[in-house]
């Protein structure tokens, strides 16, 4: 069992944290087991809604890098526009085989299932690491796993999963929340034309899955080598520059269509990354909330910590009380995915508005319970009030997943 | 992450559903899961019940054997109360008597008193209530004003408590009072159980807001208690306080209704502007809101049964569960009512829909937001002991207590 060491170099991270630790957790029906059994999913009778211990040792080992090397001198790069993300973070995030925890292991992944990429998910929230990991990961990775054929996984899955490339998904045209009759980029001829905006990390990004139209109307899925003639990137401004948004104008580029239905598959695709992006989320408001607190003990105002009013403690205790209604619902919503459960959709659209909801709350009240100094460029407050609202409109904001919410309420009462 | 009972677990689950399924009815739609008033038919058929759930060793699961208990963990409790959701069950009457007032006893009391109480009060024959809040001691419970005065082996009681629970069905109440006033505010208390027929204590209801009576108010002249009956050393009545309330049961989730499946088909069933008022954009976004807090809690209850399944304790986290239901189903209950336009004003049962759920709730609701705790003292006990932020400076922490300013109210 791999046990790390306080003076352990960062060297010695690479493939133990997610292959040497979890062996008793690859099999998937272990994580979550709700099949089969006399009662249904949301019955009252969970006594087991927790992570496992080899889940949690690899939650340790990810705090322990995350915070040794996702350092707000390093964030502060990329939010100067040094580099566009942090090169050298991500080699080292591959190496240790983050990039496949929910990829099977016949792609090269560590097969520990999407509890273990949650687990992932929220330590990257909870750190603000600024690397490409998101687009890469839940969007890429899978839609690949949900819609590429079988040649398709072969080619791409391994590479995705060591990092050597980038991926990303393009599904906006601009303003508005993910909708089929917004598609206007077209498939001709085994051709792309079109533009995309925003598109997370679609700079640095090697290959791209883009939401478009192909002759006869239908919504696809087309793969494009984004290094391809014809492609023209143009990074944006964006609301949180420690993540890259970009907008990809194709003009007449080969592409290959995934098979099946692609909205479908972009409803799928979807669903998993906002459970995903709510461990994200999740571990963003706890952060949040760590500041607060450790800040409201130590500052002082009319003699006294001002973590000892109750403007403070009643605010803080708000957000404590939404944070973990947030982690509640990212749970059920973990489950949900790996057990694939009827009840995704509904499950994903709650773990959505939730968290959502909680980290928007818990990096605006930051900003206030800190004060003047909270609003400075030097604090790192403003750097998780950027992510905490990027994180919320990307993959479609709040109206829509509420919207969704009632949908599967209203399915499921018809049933 | 599974939804499986362990091998013991789901056991247990089994006796209770084949001793619930002979002895309780289930529970009906539509009809309001607590009565009004508990008059004495109903004390009659909680007291039955809770005999035939003691004769099939359903009573005092965690409780020490040499009581009457089966020394179980905590997660069987959970169990058996996830169970009972289901039934009509009349359980209310038992609760702050086997929850908080007789393991009050088994900490303080002597073997002959506990050999004397605690066998009738599990098997339902007699019920216990407990007197601590007073008119100018809310959310500050130890400010204690009912005074007791000893004279040799005998103590008197003046004084006034009130918020007390079935205090006119009960036979036996603990109670915490003033010994010494002239020594700051916790330092002067003593504790007591006493007999509730005894001569000089009046019971009064308190007609609540919404028209219904859970408490009263219990009036002590001159009411006369052995020393043999005081519970823990003079002046040390509010540790044994504390023992009481840390025995507040553990919160089963009792949804309260109306809940969002309620709005879901009230919102179906009603028209907006000419069509379905679940088409409404508003609408949907308030039904997703609060769907959403309501499935947190369900999912934070689960985390909960996970940390009492693996043996570990579940630590204040879970006084959320009281904070969010209290304020979502006052929103909810509002909600509801704009939905219904003027005609929500109308409690006419044959008028407002779904047997004037939403109204009952309205009237209700605020009382669910300070009784068993204020939204403002649970938020300070997560502030405090989740957070780890300062206590509050007090005030009153050294001055005796007969020269703290009261107030008018």
């Amino acid at each position: 069992m791999f046990v790390s060491s306080p003076d352990r170099g960062a060297s010695e991270f690479p493939g133990a944290l997610v292959r040497g630790v979890c062996s008793a957790c690859r099999d998937e029906s272990r994580l979550a087991q709700p099949a089969g059994t006399e009662r249904e999913a949301g019955d009252d009778a969970a006594m087991n809604f927790d992570f496992s211990e080899e889940q949690h040792q690899l939650r340790d080992q990810a705090r322990r890098f995350l915070t040794e090397h996702a350092t707000s001198k390093r964030i502060r790069q990329v939010l100067d526009g040094v580099a566009p993300y942090d090169r050298a973070m991500w080699q080292e995030i591959a190496a240790m085989g983050w990039l496949g925890a929910g990829v099977p292991e016949e792609y090269g992944g560590a097969g520990l299932g999407h509890v273990g990429l949650c687990v992932l998910a929220e330590e990257l929230g909870r750190s603000l690491a600024p690397v490409p990991f998101s687009s890469s990961v839940y969007l890429a990775t899978e839609a690949l796993l949900v819609a590429g054929s079988a040649e398709q996984k072969d080619e791409w899955l391994p590479r995705l999963v060591a990092g050597e490339v980038i991926g990303t998904l393009a599904w906006a045209e601009g303003n508005g929340n993910p909708s089929p009759a917004r598609i206007k980029a077209r498939v001709s001829g085994g051709k792309l034309t079109g533009a995309k905006w925003p598109v997370p990390d679609g700079g640095v990004a090697d290959v791209a899955i883009v939401v478009a139209r192909d002759e006869s109307d239908r919504v696809v899925l087309a793969l494009v080598r984004l290094g391809s003639a014809g492609v023209h990137p143009e990074t944006l401004a964006t609301l949180d520059p420690t993540r890259e948004q970009v907008k990809l104008s194709f003009d007449g580029v080969p592409c290959e269509i995934l098979p099946g239905d692609g909205w479908a598959a972009l409803e799928q695709v979807l669903e998993r990354a906002a459970i995903l992006t709510a461990f994200e989320q999740v571990g963003l408001a706890q952060a949040c909330l760590d500041m607060s607190v450790a800040f409201a003990m130590e500052r002082h105002a009319f003699g006294r910590p001002i973590g000892s009013f109750q403007a403070i403690k009643h605010k803080l205790a708000d957000v404590y009380v939404a944070t973990e209604l947030a982690r509640s619902n990212a749970y059920y919503g973990a489950w949900a995915m790996t057990a694939g459960a009827a009840e995704l959709k509904l499950a994903s659209a709650s773990a959505r508005v939730s968290a959502t909801d909680a980290a928007w709350l818990a990096a605006k009240e930051n900003i206030q319970t800190h004060g003047g100094i909270g609003f400075t460029w030097e604090m790192d407050c403003h750097l998780y009030y950027r992510r905490a609202k990027v994180l919320g409109l990307s993959l479609g904001s709040a109206p829509f997943w509420k919207d969704r919410v009632v949908a599967a309420l209203e399915t499921r009462n018809a049933a | 992450m599974d939804f499986e009972d362990t091998q013991e677990e789901a056991a247990f689950r089994a006796e209770v559903r084949a001793f619930l399924a002979a002895n309780a009815e289930p529970k009906k739609r539509g009809v309001p899961a607590r009565a009004r008033h508990v008059d004495a038919e109903a004390l009659s058929r909680a007291k039955s019940f809770q005999a035939a759930k003691h004769d099939a060793g359903l009573v005092g699961l965690t409780w020490p054997k040499q009581w009457g208990g089966r020394e179980l963990p905590q997660i069987f409790q959970v169990i058996y109360n996830q169970e009972e959701e289901a039934y009509a069950a009349p359980r209310g009457v038992f609760e702050i008597g086997l929850g908080m007032c007789i393991p009050t006893m088994m900490a303080y009391a002597t073997p002959e008193q506990l050999t004397r109480y605690v066998p009738k009060a599990l098997r339902g024959e007699e019920v216990w209530c407990q007197l601590f809040s007073e008119p100018a001691g809310g959310s500050d419970v130890a400010a204690v004003r009912t005074r007791a005065e000893r004279n040799g082996d005998e103590w008197t009681i003046n004084g006034q408590k009130i918020w007390t629970s079935g205090a006119q069905f009960s036979d036996f109440g603990i109670m915490v009072v003033r010994s010494n006033p002239d020594v700051p505010k916790h330092m002067g208390l003593s504790f007591f159980f006493l007999d509730m027929k005894s001569p000089g204590i009046e019971i009064r209801p308190i007609k609540q807001a919404s028209g219904a009576s859970h408490f009263n108010e219990v009036f002590f002249t001159d009411v006369k208690i052995p020393d043999s009956q005081r519970l823990g050393a003079v002046g040390q009545g509010w540790r044994v306080a504390l023992t009481t309330l840390m025995n507040e049961r553990l919160a089963i989730g009792d949804v309260p209704r109306p809940d969002t499946e309620d709005l879901l088909d009230l919102a179906r069933s009603i028209e907006l502007d000419g069509e379905p008022a679940i088409n409404n954009v508003s609408v949907r976004e308030k039904i997703a809101d609060m769907h959403v807090r309501s499935q947190g809690l369900k999912y934070t209850r689960f985390r909960t049964m996970t940390a009492l399944s693996r043996g570990q304790t579940p630590g204040p986290e879970s006084s959320i569960g009281k904070l969010v239901n209290a304020a979502k189903l006052q929103e909810i209950a509002s909600f509801g009512l704009d939905l219904l336009g003027a005609g929500g004003s109308v409690m006419d049962k044959d008028l407002a829909p779904m047997h004037a759920m939403f109204q009952e709730a309205l009237l209700a609701s605020p009382a669910s937001r300070i009784a068993g705790g204020t939204d403002e003292i649970l938020r300070n006990i997560i502030a405090e002991r989740v957070l780890g932020l300062p206590g509050d400076i007090r005030v009153d922490k050294d001055i005796p207590f007969n020269r703290l300013p009261s107030g008018k109210r």
